[in-house]
């Protein structure tokens, strides 16, 4: 999980003029931007989107988890208070423009997420869960009983009031997309700084052996604390774009324990401290379901009893690849990835 | 007042049914250091697979007997497929392959008995009786009565036969244990299986309460607050924290609810339990061991 970065290799003579890595990146933007022009809406709405903002909540997740080391089972939380902060600001100050907004929304769930932080300061592994649990289920009956945070709406239900930047509007599918990629997309920029400067490095040492982490003096309380806090503004930019990019309208129960669930097994699917692996994991929860559902379509499954079966079976599928994953490839679809691209460069070279 | 000491009794009551789930977990956590998170699942498991005898219509005992037996095939059966493989792994890792298995139990519980909400009936009537000048339900009388039998029958079970004795040096020190020839996975199942029945027993408690459906299984949740308060390894601690969880939860209810806009008890545990964690990192009967930072 933690392998050094290999020794630079000695430059070969021809070298480009930029590295494929950068090359690497120019294209996935001019992919991620082009995905409109092939998409059509549907594609855009109910895959591509869902896909995306999963992923950036799984990233969030990730940084807690699979760099510090710090587990959560109460990562929906924090996504609720993004969209609800996201919403009220909306409202309540129309002056302030989206980017404003969404980043002042992620502030506040950081916040949230460092007082719910404080008590891995004492303590560690699961015993975290009774905390994070708290929160999961504080925030959700906070924003179901008490009606300030919906406007007074009688169903609990909170929709965006306007989602536009310069008076550009993102109403449609495709400026939803834009909206979605352009966060994601600086937020990933973000989180790669993040890791692979001093701090990321401090979380990895405080995962992998705290006292000795502390011993080399790195002030490991400040920086589980931080690891809160930017894991949850993650979050809480992930919920605000869920809620208005995503679903348009949503309540409190949009972010239930479920949800944290879904966003844990992105994280083991795609691959504990990865960045990219999480768009794998994420694209594996959103895609699950749509497939089963067309699978049921061309097979027929009506002797599993009604639709409800359908999503019993998913979740006997959901559980059982986890199983799997832990045991054959704990370090998550992004390994395997990596791994056969290791396969094939050691091939070319040897072929060289 | 008295409607304060009913709240109370009523609390206590509802925390030893808390206790009831938490023991399950406690049995695992001692032998196999993991937080089976799927004990909830199995929960709703026995308790849908009991009902769904009853109403096929097995006699009670035989219904009974027929589902620990399939609890007890499912155990050997997580021992052979999930703990097996993954036997020398990280805590953390065990526990999201339980998070795992608890979507596959649930998942088969509802895809082969249904999800519809069957009602469940122990024969034990749901009446209030006047008990020292306060009312209080029989059926929790019962049902506390069911739990204290359970924990007798469990205490008895560890401290004299050989198992249960194999079991305790298990927990505590498993390479000990092994050195002189108790072996693992035999010990595992059993203790599983034993999770499992009394899975079974509280389900059926449960269930006869609240009518056997998916929501059984969220309960368990309440057990973490539960074992943190009480400590992980010691059952006389999950009734203890049962005790505590379930007396507070109802006094905040009434008292504290009406300033706040209605019902705390879905998140005032886990609150609890993090004040409990930030003062007494093991609970209060827990091993000293427990990781602090």
């Amino acid at each position: 999980m933690t392998t050094l970065q290999e020794s630079a290799p000695t430059k070969p003579l021809r070298q480009p003029a930029f590295g494929v890595g950068t090359l690497a990146i120019v294209a996935g933007l001019i992919a991620a931007f082009a995905v409109p022009a092939i998409a059509d809406d549907y594609w855009l709405s109910s895959i591509i989107i869902p896909t995306v903002i999963m992923g950036l909540a799984g990233i969030g997740l990730n940084l807690l988890m699979g760099y510090t080391g710090l587990v959560s089972i109460g990562s929906a939380a924090f996504m609720s208070i993004g969209a609800f902060s996201t919403y009220n600001l909306l409202l309540r100050a129309p002056f302030l423009p989206l980017p404003v907004v969404l980043i002042i929304a992620g502030l506040i769930a950081a916040i949230a997420g460092v007082i719910f932080g404080l008590p891995s300061l004492r303590i560690k592994g699961f015993y975290l869960g009774a905390s994070t649990l708290g929160a999961q289920f504080l925030f959700e009956w906070l924003f179901t009983n008490f009606s300030w945070f919906s406007n007074d709406s009688q169903s609990l239900t909170i929709s965006a009031p306007r989602l536009q930047i310069l008076d550009y509007d993102l109403q449609s599918a495709t400026g939803r997309y834009y909206l979605v990629i352009a966060t994601t997309v600086l937020l990933i920029a973000l989180a790669f700084a993040i890791v692979k400067s001093r701090v990321g490095r401090e979380w990895m040492a405080i995962r992998d052996m705290d006292v000795a982490a502390s011993v080399i003096g790195i002030r490991v309380a400040r920086r589980k604390l931080l690891s809160f806090g930017i894991s949850s503004f993650f979050l809480g930019i992930a919920g605000a774009l869920w809620a208005f990019g995503y679903l348009g309208t949503a309540d409190a129960h949009a972010f239930n324990l479920d949800k944290s669930f879904q966003i844990l097994f992105i994280v083991i699917i795609g691959g504990v401290a990865t960045i990219f692996g999480n768009f794998l994991g994420a694209a594996f929860i959103v895609l699950t379901p749509i497939l089963l559902d067309r699978l049921s379509l061309i097979i027929d499954l009506s002797f599993l009893g009604d639709q409800g079966a359908l999503a019993n079976l998913q979740h006997i599928i959901f559980g059982t690849i986890i199983i799997v994953l832990l045991i054959k490839e704990p370090d998550g679809l992004s390994s395997l990835g990596r791994r056969g691209v290791e396969a094939l460069r050691s091939r070319a070279r040897s072929s060289n | 007042m008295s409607y304060f000491f009913e709240t109370l009794v009523s609390g206590l009551f509802a925390g030893v049914m808390y206790s009831l789930v938490a023991i399950g977990f406690v049995l695992i956590y001692k032998a196999s250091g993991v937080f089976n998170f799927a004990q909830g699942a199995m929960l709703l498991f026995a308790a849908l697979t009991f009902v769904t005898l009853i109403e096929k219509g097995m006699p009670f005992a035989l219904a009974f007997i027929v589902t620990s037996l399939v609890m007890v095939a499912m155990a050997i059966l997580i021992e052979w497929l999930v703990l097996r493989p993954l036997r020398n792994r990280d805590p953390l890792t065990l526990f999201m392959a339980t998070l795992g298995l608890s979507y596959v139990i649930e998942g088969f519980a509802q895809l082969l008995m249904g999800m519809d909400v069957h009602m469940l009936d122990l024969g034990i009537p749901d009446v209030a009786v006047q008990v020292g000048g306060i009312y209080v339900s029989q059926f929790d009388i019962i049902a506390s009565l069911i739990a204290l039998t359970l924990v007798a029958t469990l205490a008895i079970a560890f401290n004299k036969t050989r198992m249960g004795i194999s079991l305790r040096a298990v927990a505590s020190d498993t390479l000990a244990a092994q050195s002189i020839g108790i072996r693992l996975p035999v010990i595992w199942r059993i203790v599983w299986s034993v999770a499992g029945i009394v899975a079974l027993v509280a389900g059926l408690v449960w269930g006869s309460r609240q009518g056997v459906q998916y929501s059984l299984s969220l309960v368990t949740l309440k057990a973490l607050p539960v074992l943190i308060i009480g400590g992980f390894s010691s059952i006389p601690g999950a009734i203890a924290g049962g005790l505590l969880v379930g007396a507070t939860e109802a006094l905040a209810d009434i008292y504290v609810g009406p300033l706040v806009n209605g019902s705390v008890s879905t998140w005032f545990a886990y609150i609890l339990a993090v004040g409990f964690l930030l003062v007494r990192p093991a609970g209060l009967f827990g091993d000293r061991e427990i990781e602090r930072v």
